[in-house]
């Protein structure tokens, strides 16, 4: 059983590692029970092996609206093979308990509500989950979620985006624990061949008032290794990668084996492209 | 007193009770605080409300009349029913007082490209005549199941130089229209203005929407007064995302003497995925950027919708709408398919008023009401759009 009586602050411990070793940390996203439980276990483990410092699972929902195709269509196939929240949070009990690596759900906000929030976060932090990202929830309207985030040492952990103010910027810093969650372009989810205009200068101004309180992980259309390497460059701390690799699963739905392999090989490509610290 | 006390937390604006508020991405944050800020500061502009109030009458055809609906009175035998006639508006129904408004706002805020969502296609029709007259570039999302239905409006929005994009996510309707034009505005919230077409989605939209709407209030509350000398018994509207009965209902809101109903979509039954009618059978979520009633299921995904009407057809609401009924000042009720067809056919043969099939459901539930009541009551009915075009829909049902 993970201990509940203090913040283990797995994550923070594991970007301070990472930083001393000069890495960036590569955050690995699947959609929860995508395509099915069995597999869905099998790629995590996958995604582990190759080398992910941590591990983000999405609870899947029917309107994700920051979502693109990708994992739109992840979430549909994972909501009809009849995946729900807390067979989710069962599935990152048997990886939390096999594996070391730090684990992070990301839910919009309606299924954690429909749960109860209190009731969500005390059975999430017993199934090894250690931070929460909830993309249609800004600090605002957080209160709630982060007050009761804290007593089941959970760390809440925010987004912030290319045109967020630097007086918000300040507030979601503030707030945000674990590590801050920079949405790299103006946009939803999905894999780019490129990356966007805003990003390096998105890590830039974050980094710079962040000031080194909190680390800095940049996501959205980071696709390729390249993408990770020259936002880490910029001073990003990590690299959040899950359309890249929801599509991965999408393409290869009916050969699993191969679905893992080219998991596994992708995941340690992104992760050695984190290796690239100057200095 | 003290003058620097810590400050006390406030009721942030946009909340109606625990109702509303801005549940989106981080990315939409400044721009919807642009909008607000802008439409804080256009619609006290007296130069903005006088050329709003010209396009209202000149190009919508604004005051619509208050009309004592005489053959359906006789007919049911109570209460005197008056006709709000927001069909005859340009395009139809009650949409062109938002699109006008916004449209306006946008153009001050130097956005040229308009993107909306649109069911039945009525507000995707009022955008699309909106942005011609001012001048905007118009694109629309619209689910396919709707353009199937709704062909006609589709048609119109292209004449009227619209662009229309199917979208073919999830349910293919409102709610997967409105999801997808959130996205669109995602990525280009620099230069694209979202042209929301109900009381529903973050604040700024309930309150924004409703304060165009509320024209429609604020006339029928002083044409009932002249026509009665007194104020009616009761209003009544149909309540999809709910802009055309938060309309009506504003201006009523303090004579506390009279009931307000809002009609939901009863659909075939009201079994879960037969009807859309969060109110009456959902349950408190967040959905599209505010908390409300939402239809969804025991672990809070998103239920599908039925309804014969496709500007019903949606399975959240206006947060305003979730406040007034728990705080008990308007009730909310169903009305099914069936009873709205029927409504249809009764308006349309002793009237000569093709109701739309949203508009029907209202006009549905007034006679019930108005038979209990006495016939120096009156009852107002909002006659939020014209039936033209359900007409395929509904021939094919009366060959039935």
């Amino acid at each position: 059983m993970p201990n509940t009586s203090h913040n283990d602050d797995r994550i923070g411990a594991k970007f301070r590692e990472l930083q001393k070793k000069g890495e960036g940390a590569l955050v690995a996203y699947l959609t929860g029970g995508d395509p099915d439980p069995k597999a869905f276990l099998a790629n995590s483990t996958a995604l582990i092996e190759g080398g992910a410092d941590i591990v983000e699972i999405g609870i899947p929902f029917s309107d994700p609206i920051a979502d693109g195709p990708v994992i739109q269509a992840s979430s549909m196939r994972s909501l009809s093979n009849g995946a729900t929240p807390l067979g989710i949070l069962g599935m990152i009990r048997e990886l939390s308990s096999q594996f070391s690596v730090p684990f992070v759900i990301l839910s919009y906000y309606n299924p954690i509500l429909a749960m109860g929030l209190d009731n969500f976060l005390k059975k999430a932090r017993e199934s090894g989950v250690d931070g929460i990202v909830v993309p249609d929830l800004p600090v605002e309207e957080s209160d709630d979620i982060r007050n009761l985030a804290l007593k089941h040492n959970i760390d809440i952990i925010y987004l912030a985006a290319p045109n967020t103010s630097r007086t918000r910027l300040r507030t979601v810093l503030d707030k945000s624990k674990g590590f801050l969650y920079l949405v790299s372009l103006y946009g939803v989810t999905g894999p780019r061949d490129t990356l966007s205009p805003q990003a390096l200068e998105a890590v830039k101004t974050v980094k710079s008032l962040a000031k080194g309180k909190i680390p800095v992980s940049a996501g959205f259309g980071i696709s390729h290794p390249e993408h990770v390497s020259a936002v880490i460059q910029s001073g990003a701390d990590g690299a959040i990668v899950g359309s890249a690799l929801a599509r991965i699963v999408g393409n290869h739905l009916d050969d699993p084996n191969e679905t893992e392999t080219q998991l596994k090989k992708t995941v340690q490509s992104l992760k050695s492209a984190t290796r690239l610290r100057p200095g | 007193m003290k003058k620097h006390a810590e400050p006390k937390p406030r009721p942030r604006p946009g909340k109606f009770g625990k109702y509303g508020g801005q549940y989106v991405p981080e990315t939409l944050m400044e721009p919807l605080r642009a909008l607000e800020e802008a439409y804080n500061r256009f619609s006290h502009d007296p130069s903005f409300k006088k050329e709003l109030a010209s396009w209202l009458d000149g190009f919508a055809g604004r005051p619509t009349p208050l009309y004592l609906a005489l053959n359906l009175t006789r007919h049911v035998g109570g209460a005197r029913i008056y006709l709000k006639r927001e069909d005859l508006l340009h395009g139809g129904a009650h949409k062109i007082n938002n699109t006008l408004g916004q449209a306006l706002l946008a153009k001050k805020m130097g956005k040229r490209r308009i993107i909306a969502e649109t069911g039945a296609g009525q507000h995707g029709v009022a955008t699309a005549m909106a942005c011609a007259a001012l001048g905007l570039h118009a694109e629309v999302y619209m689910g396919s199941e709707d353009m199937d239905r709704q062909r006609l409006n589709v048609y119109r929005m292209r004449m009227l130089g619209a662009k229309v994009h199917p979208v073919e996510s999830g349910s293919k309707t409102l709610k997967d229209a409105i999801s997808e034009a959130l996205r669109d505005w995602v990525t280009n919230v620099q230069d694209t203005y979202y042209l929301l077409g109900s009381v529903v989605g973050p604040h700024p939209y309930p309150t924004m929407v409703r304060d165009f709407q509320s024209v429609i209030g604020k006339e029928a509350r002083t044409q009932i007064l002249r026509e009665e000398g007194k104020l009616p018994k009761k209003v009544v509207a149909c309540v999809g995302g709910g802009s055309n009965s938060i309309g009506i209902f504003h201006s009523f809101l303090h004579d506390l003497e009279v009931d307000l109903y809002g009609v939901e979509a009863g659909g075939e039954s009201l079994s879960p995925g037969q009807n859309a009618a969060p109110l009456v059978v959902g349950r408190e979520g967040v959905l599209h950027g505010m908390m409300t009633y939402v239809l969804q299921d025991d672990v809070g995904q998103v239920q599908t919708t039925r309804s014969i009407s496709a500007g019903l057809d949606y399975p959240g609401v206006g947060p305003e709408h979730a406040f007034l009924m728990t705080a008990g000042r308007a009730k909310y009720v169903t009305v099914s398919d069936q009873e709205a067809l029927e409504a249809f056919k009764t308006l349309s043969e002793l009237e000569g008023i093709m109701p739309a099939l949203e508009s029907a459901h209202a006009a549905s539930f007034a006679m019930k009401l108005a038979k209990n009541l006495g016939r120096k009551d009156s009852i107002i009915v909002n006659l939020s759009g014209r039936g033209d075009k359900d007409v395929e829909i509904i021939a094919k049902h009366l060959a039935q």
